[in-house]
């Protein structure tokens, strides 16, 4: 058996790691395991010529297709919004944008306010210093003074706004809507060891430069000279239990498949809105029969995803094109509820600069912009740095029909059931996605673009995984309590998007960074009684 | 109507695959004098594309074999006439079958040296020399400033 340890931290993503440093000045013996690897700044895409080619293989976004040792696989074919993700040490943040928008006060109040879905238990004035903390701990971007937030501090200038911010910001101004620079977790200057960002404009395949904030190179350095432990390669199989319905451990199996059990007095949960509920549910006992923590059946639903939709405008003359972050600007102009627009609730507008040859050559084919054939080129040409656009991240409201349970044939390369999803876009995200597409298409007219092509819901952006453990202080509603603690199993905590009880219309990360941080902080504070 | 391939390519493909391919990925992207780039079936793309199937091996072998069905057998061994047919039937009537393909061709005929300077780009990857990107001039949001606060206040 291996030596026990006081925290066992499963996955070493956003969440995991902020937990991990967060906890790392009480001198618990923490230890983090991690099913993936190191990754090296120098294995990156953007330091060679295939650079694009590897964002559909070992970079891709989805675990079905980039199929590396580090991954488990996930059946979503009944699915429109299929599952997107990465395994390793930063989790999803090695690979995403870096766009970095806190939810919103209203978005805790959804029930109070809307009279929609649920409230949460927290509120944006408890988070907040935990907001400001992780800004600083991931060093954003920003520009204080966005009137779509209560004020903010800026720990970095924004990213630079480009000839495409340009445009469109002079489209908004025309428009007389809402933008600003979006918050980014993209260095604008060196800080903390890290390099400025140097424009490679190709963030969502891994910063060579390091200057995106992903959490091997921002909260893991800080907490490994702390002493906590990382064990990657290491998937956990289940969570065990004693017969007092504590938690006890967890069995691994290592690089090399071989099974391990790993004491602790306590475990943390941090495999996002998917792992978290497959490894709950793989977890049965004669106690815990329907999975751990799962007294309330509310284990693995409630799944949310953020829909979105894709506008994109052609112009006349060039414009950034791949050079620089996908992101730069954003509009909240449709955040907040008015139900004259058909919906409940809103959107976020990312605006987006251009793509790469190749990228823009396969969606101006799949547009029917770029024909096969003799006027390839010419077509090409009229596409290839000249687009620009938006997504919007639309709200998607908790249903417990939209699931994550164990798919009773697919499994992983250790023999672990995978997790099924099963999930249907509701009429009010429907709703929204038509009226982000018809105010994007006016954008891009009013920017001066001469063809606008949209799309949604994009069928490759299950980024952001939620609900799946959902917080609350009803055990027979909620998963975990108000502070992340298990409802059923006193020493089992969950800090990933699993616990979010809406899903706002912004990325999730700022916002359960925030929430770990949070909940570490309440461990912290209540370990004479943590487990009473 | 020989297609040939070059030799000793490191594919998953067979060499009769190799062939239809080569066929399908210079109808998809030509070579233009007028452009003056290559098309997608010149040698040395192409023996990139055939070594670079990669993940999509079963996704191009379905298309191919499609296409070959649609040919009366072989699109090799097809007329021009009954090629440019069983593409386009493809496209139209098999649409899941096509994006592999546009993917592979395209990953590698715009990595080619030749097509990236013609389209303007400097041959080199992102990193580490980066990018140039306009500051931009942030009055711009001056409008925006003056509208005040849009975020909704709760109590």
């Amino acid at each position: 058996m291996l030596e026990p340890v006081d925290v066992l931290i499963i996955g070493a993503g956003a969440s995991g790691a902020a937990v991990a440093w967060s906890l790392a000045e009480t001198r618990m013996r923490i230890l983090c395991l991690e099913q993936g690897d190191w990754i090296k700044s120098t294995d990156y895409p953007s330091n060679g010529r295939d650079w694009e080619e590897r964002q559909f293989g070992d970079f891709a976004t989805s675990p079905n297709r980039r199929r590396n040792a580090a991954d488990y696989p996930i059946n979503d074919d009944d699915s429109p919004i299929k599952i997107a993700n990465f395994n390793g040490v930063g989790g999803g943040t090695i690979l995403y944008a870096g766009h970095f928008p806190r939810m919103h006060p209203s978005d805790f109040r959804v029930k109070s306010l809307d009279g929609v879905a649920d409230d949460w238990p927290v509120d944006y004035q408890t988070l907040e210093p935990y907001f400001a903390l992780n800004d600083r701990m991931m060093g954003i971007a920003s520009l204080a003074g966005d009137p779509a937030y209560p004020p903010k501090e800026a720990v970095l200038p924004p990213l630079p706004l480009g000839k495409t911010g340009t445009r469109l910001g002079a489209a908004m101004n025309k428009l007389g809507w809402h933008w600003w620079a979006a918050d980014s977790a993209i260095s604008t200057q060196d800080y903390e060891g890290r390099a400025k960002c140097i424009n490679l404009g190709h963030c969502i395949a891994g910063c060579a430069q390091g200057a995106k904030a992903s959490t091997d190179i921002t909260y893991w350095p800080e907490a490994l000279r702390q002493r906590v432990q990382l064990r990657t390669r290491a998937r956990v199989r289940e969570i065990t239990v004693n017969d007092e319905g504590m938690a006890t451990g967890v069995i691994y199996h290592d690089a090399d498949g071989v099974e391990h059990f790993q004491p602790a007095e306590m475990v943390i949960l941090a495999c996002n809105g998917i792992g978290t509920p497959r490894l709950l549910l793989n977890s049965t006992s004669a106690r815990f029969p329907r999975g751990l923590a799962n007294s309330s059946g509310l284990v693995g639903k409630n799944l949310m995803f953020h829909p979105y939709a894709s506008i994109r405008g052609y112009f006349d003359e060039p414009l950034d094109g791949y050079r620089g972050p996908h992101i730069g600007t954003w509009s909240q102009e449709f955040y907040e509820t008015d139900l004259t627009r058909g919906f409940v609730r809103g959107y976020t507008y990312q605006f987006a600069r251009g793509q790469g040859p190749v990228a823009a050559a396969m969606l101006g084919m799949a547009a029917g912009r770029v024909p096969w054939g003799k006027g390839h080129h010419h077509a090409f040409r009229q596409v290839f740095d000249r687009s620009a656009g938006m997504l919007a991240i639309c709200e998607d409201l908790p249903e417990e029909h939209n699931t994550v349970t164990l798919d009773p044939v697919l499994k992983d390369a250790h023999g672990i059931p995978a997790p099924k999803v099963t999930y249907r876009l509701s009429e009010n995200s429907r709703r929204m996605l038509d009226h982000a597409m018809a105010r994007g298409t006016e954008i891009l007219r009013a920017a001066g673009a001469r063809d606008v092509v949209t799309d949604a819901p994009l069928p490759n952006a299950g980024w952001h995984l939620m609900g799946t453990a959902r917080m609350g202080t009803d055990p027979s509603r909620s998963v975990v309590n108000e502070w992340g603690r298990s409802h059923d199993v006193k020493n089992l905590f969950i800090v990933d998007g699993s616990i979010f009880v809406t899903s706002g219309g912004v990325n999730p990360t700022a916002t359960l960074q925030a929430l770990a941080l949070y909940v570490a902080d309440n461990i912290k504070q209540r370990l004479s009684n943590l487990f009473d | 109507m020989t297609v040939s391939i070059p030799v000793a390519l490191q594919s998953a493909l067979t060499d009769a695959e190799l062939r239809s391919l080569r066929i399908v990925v210079g109808a998809m992207i030509p070579a233009s004098e007028e452009y003056g780039v290559p098309g997608a079936d010149d040698d040395r793309i192409f023996a990139d594309i055939a070594s670079s199937v990669g993940r999509d091996e079963a996704a191009i072998r379905a298309a191919l074999a499609e296409l070959d069905g649609l040919a009366g057998g072989s699109l090799v061994d097809a007329s021009q006439e009954v090629r440019d047919g069983a593409i386009a039937r493809v496209r139209e009537k098999h649409p899941p079958l096509v994006p592999p393909l546009v993917a592979l061709t395209t990953r590698c005929y715009y990595r080619d040296d030749r097509v990236m300077r013609a389209v303007g780009m400097e041959v080199r990857p992102p990193f580490p020399k980066g990018f140039a990107v306009d500051q931009g001039d942030w009055s711009l949001l001056d409008p925006v400033r003056a509208r005040g606060p849009i975020w909704r206040k709760v109590t």
